[in-house]
């Protein structure tokens, strides 16, 4: 069991796709303007994370070597396909702000990343714990950096405007902010791992 | 008796010039014109010049102090860029403008790539435009000169951007600084005491000025509002900051070409986008996006103008 818990949690900090492996920046620079739109984008990510490493590593023996890029596509677009469907008839909302990040989500280098590099080769159980793990990750990295775009940017938290007076930093709403944000956080993390070490 | 036989590696002769005194000097030749800002705008200029230099000595402090290396506030170079950030803004800007502005200056400008000598951007402009892209409202809120209530007024810039007319504005009011703008732009006479202080001085040399300048009046000639050559070009040059950043910040050592034939080049890159953001641009003013452009472009510069070791082909 903790072989499986340490699977989950490598995601989180030690190979969190964000700050460790530098994966699926575009989405994180585009849809991290409020933290609704991280959590959305967080957690259909998980779900296609999930389904495709279950699945690919189901199929794992049955892929031929020479084309299983194309093999993980059709099994990733099959998740984010049906992740679309549900978003836009439950919450059409957080759809429109998201917009063509969500069908982006096929190329998102996170979700092949890990079809590539572990669910290919490895078992279903451990494939599931890795893809939860980074989904997590993903979406935890997500919130840090939309909560304080949404926070310096725009003076709010998921809507609500928390300290009266304060003037949002217009900057850190827009794209350039998104890459100062992520940019001083990969450096955090950075001196954290060089501490650790 | 003491040995009196120094042995020394070559250079022998000696000049008594070191960064920090280059860079007290740079900061008494800017004295002038921050004078000249207060007098037209009011004491509350005053206090946004010491709020910069104060915040950026603290971040710099602070900064150095969290990341233990030696704490070297006192060689001048954080004074600067709070004097240039405070120089960049208007007079009457809510008091916590310049302290955010001084500290992005020096923590993201300067000391995220390693201090004084390292960063690739001038820091006092990289957090000018920070502040113009975070906070407009309050960094295009011009007064008024000579008068000491808080009526704003347009920039002469700004004024022609929209199109309106220029009434009663003469070179003279332009050259001695009676107009809306920045803290330390508006006295062209006062800019130019300091930058002939520095000339003499030989701190800085006319390779990035004059070039600079030059395009920027030559553009604007050329490419005037009723058809070619009939552009206002010497108001071009005395209004907005071109002077101050002419002759203070994009002569900056670190974030300027080393060759002579490179400082042309970045003189005139300089002016070239100066004169098209302020002809075709959205803002009126592009004085500190030119120069942060051409300090992206320094290295590529750099490596274009490498002189040739004598003896090599």
């Amino acid at each position: 069991m903790k072989k499986y818990f340490n699977e989950f949690l490598k995601g989180i900090i030690r190979e969190n796709p964000t700050f460790v492996l530098a994966l699926g920046l575009c989405p994180t620079l585009a849809v991290s303007v409020s933290v609704i739109n991280g959590i959305g984008m967080g957690i259909a990510a998980t779900f296609v994370l999930l389904g495709s490493n279950i699945i690919i590593s189901l199929l794992k023996n049955f892929i031929p070597d020479r084309i299983r890029i194309p093999c993980f596509i059709v099994v990733i677009a099959t998740f984010v396909t049906i992740t679309e469907m549900t978003m836009k008839a439950y919450n059409p909302v957080l759809n429109r702000a998201l917009g063509i990040y969500v069908p982006l989500i096929v190329v998102n280098c996170i979700v092949l990343g890990r079809a590539e590099a572990y669910a290919q080769k490895s078992s279903v159980i451990n494939s599931l714990f890795d893809g939860l793990g980074m989904g997590v990750g993903f979406t935890l990295a997500l919130i840090l950096i939309s909560g304080i775009r949404e926070f310096l940017g725009a003076g709010t938290l998921l809507g609500y405007s928390l300290v009266k007076g304060f003037e949002p930093a217009f900057v850190l709403g827009m794209p350039s902010g998104a890459l100062l944000v992520i940019g001083l956080l990969l450096g955090f993390f950075n001196i954290l791992k060089a501490r650790k070490v | 008796m003491k040995n009196r036989l120094i042995v020394s590696v070559s250079p022998h002769l000696h000049k008594d010039e070191s960064v920090s005194k280059i860079m007290w000097m740079v900061i008494v030749s800017l004295i002038p014109a921050g004078a000249a800002g207060v007098f037209i705008f009011g004491m509350t200029a005053l206090w946004v010049i010491i709020l910069g230099v104060v915040s950026a000595l603290a971040t710099e402090a602070i900064l150095q102090r969290l990341t233990k290396r030696k704490v070297t506030i006192l060689d001048g170079s954080a004074v600067i860029t709070g004097i240039l950030l405070a120089y960049n803004l208007p007079p009457r800007v809510p008091f916590w403008l310049p302290i955010v502005g001084a500290f992005f200056s020096i923590a993201i400008g300067k000391q995220v790539f390693g201090g004084l000598g390292q960063n690739i951007f001038n820091p006092a402009l990289v957090g000018r435009v920070f502040l113009m892209a975070s906070w407009p409202k309050y960094m295009t809120a011009f007064t008024r000169p000579l008068s000491f209530d808080a009526v704003t007024s347009a920039t002469p810039l700004a004024l022609l951007k929209e199109g309106k007319v220029l009434e009663n504005i003469s070179y003279l009011d332009l050259f001695l600084g009676k107009r809306g703008g920045c803290i330390g732009e508006v006295c062209i006479l006062a800019l130019l005491l300091g930058a002939i202080f520095l000339f003499i001085k030989g701190y800085i040399s006319w390779h990035i000025p004059l070039p600079y300048i030059f395009t920027v009046g030559l553009f604007t000639y050329i490419f005037g509002p009723r058809g070619l050559f009939s552009g206002d070009w010497l108001f071009h040059i005395l209004s907005g900051g071109l002077i101050l950043g002419a002759f203070f910040m994009a002569t900056d050592y670190v974030t300027s070409p080393l060759t002579r034939k490179g400082q042309v080049i970045f003189g005139i890159g300089c002016g070239l986008i100066t004169a098209v953001i302020r002809l075709w641009g959205g803002y009126p003013e592009g004085v500190s996006y030119a120069i942060l452009m051409m300090n992206a472009a320094t290295p590529i510069i750099d490596r274009y103008t490498k002189t040739r070791v004598y003896g090599s082909r």
